[in-house]
């Protein structure tokens, strides 16, 4: 018998993101920025709404029960740019679901 | 335009101020009686100008904007900064409606832009006081030479030891090309105006300010800042990049004080050890 998974609507759940960029790879780095998004509807976070982390580390956002679901990967710079500055590197995805 | 006097030109530390953060800010530079004329002006519009329009001519069927960069201290600054009469590149008024319900993304304007020796600057004027809640321009202090293109940092909500903009009215800031910006909501009741020119150089911005203090310390001490959201090992590439940047403003290529850029540019070819000889490399005869 194959199980066929819970639409949102059965189960209740909705999901609410954390975006934490992080001052190394280390997970347990300063936060230098967050973005978070409201899966539930009742909050509306948006550009420039805060001047305080959320959490001071990424490991904090694992204490308070946020699961990790992406971290961005480590490339080294394309040949010839290794002195460019670009996007934020050091980029992690957390989850709840509520 | 006339040439601004020497004392109202931007020193080499403010210079180097607006190197490091890619901003300018001058409080309150605009008088009251300026500042009381300029929502029904901004309300009424200013006319079009063609892009790439002389400054000196841009303006003249508008006699408040032509009294706004002729101001002392705005005219100081314009010239240092991009040069003797330089082309407008467009203008905007920009109004953020009270309780309006939207912020938007942090972003680059026009399009990704990656010039290293040349650089536009937009003016920002704030005719009235912007509280937080009025939702004043948000900014991040050094973001100005990430290589991204327009909203593609979007996804950015806030930044630690980004700017949100709270001004007494009649103030003005130079913001370069690149920074990432963006207006926040407005929460208040009121009506906040902005006023913008985007100015593009039209000679090489090489040592157009009051060059009296160039090797003045804190020149070294504002190129080294470090801003809280930098990464700690990038922060150390905008320091690398900002050197550079000092060097063609400046026009001194030697210029290095914490050896950034010196130090991963030193390849000497002067060799010093005796010469070898290879037994392998000998050449054999063929018998």
């Amino acid at each position: 018998m194959t199980a066929t998974a819970e639409t949102p609507q059965q189960t209740g759940l909705r999901q609410q993101v954390l975006v934490l960029y992080l001052a190394s790879s280390a997970l347990d780095a300063r936060v230098v920025g967050w973005s978070t998004y409201d899966g539930t509807g009742e909050t509306h976070p948006t550009t420039g709404d805060s001047d305080e982390p959320p959490y001071a580390t990424g490991l904090d956002a694992l204490k308070d029960g946020w699961r990790l679901f992406q971290a961005s990967q480590l490339n080294p710079p394309y040949p010839g740019h290794e002195y460019d500055v670009s996007f934020l590197k050091h980029e992690f995805f957390f989850e709840k679901l509520v | 335009m006339p040439h601004p006097h020497r004392k109202h030109l931007l020193t080499s530390v403010q210079m180097a101020h607006f190197v490091a953060t890619g901003a300018l800010r001058m409080d309150a530079v605009v008088p009251d009686d300026m500042n009381q004329q300029a929502i029904e002006v901004l309300k009424a519009g200013i006319p079009a100008v063609p892009y790439g329009t002389p400054l000196s001519e841009a303006f003249v069927d508008s006699d408040f904007v032509q009294r706004l960069v002729q101001l002392p201290e705005v005219a100081g600054a314009i010239h240092s900064l991009v040069g003797p009469e330089p082309t407008v590149d467009h203008h905007a008024v920009h109004i953020r409606k009270a309780h309006e319900g939207e912020a938007q993304n942090l972003h680059g304007d026009a399009i990704i832009d990656v010039r290293t020796d040349a650089f536009d600057v937009q003016l920002m004027y704030y005719p009235q006081d912007v509280t937080l809640e009025m939702g004043g321009t948000l900014s991040v202090p050094g973001s100005h030479l990430r290589r991204t293109n327009e909203s593609d940092t979007g996804r950015y909500q806030n930044l630690l030891g980004q700017t949100r903009l709270v001004c007494p009215a009649g103030t003005v800031q130079f913001l370069h090309h690149g920074i990432w910006h963006g207006g926040r909501k407005n929460d208040s009741d009121i009506d906040r105006y902005m006023f913008k020119i985007r100015f593009n150089p039209t000679v090489r911005q090489v040592r157009l300010w009051n060059t009296d203090d160039l090797y003045d310390e804190q020149v070294a001490a504002e190129l080294e800042q470090n801003f809280p959201w930098y990464e700690n090992a990038t922060g150390r590439l905008e320091k690398y990049n900002r050197i550079l940047l000092w060097r063609a403003i400046s026009g001194d290529d030697t210029y290095d004080p914490n050896y950034w850029v010196t130090r991963v540019s030193n390849r000497p070819q002067r060799v010093v050890a005796d010469r070898v000889t290879n037994p392998h490399g000998t050449k054999k005869e063929m018998v």
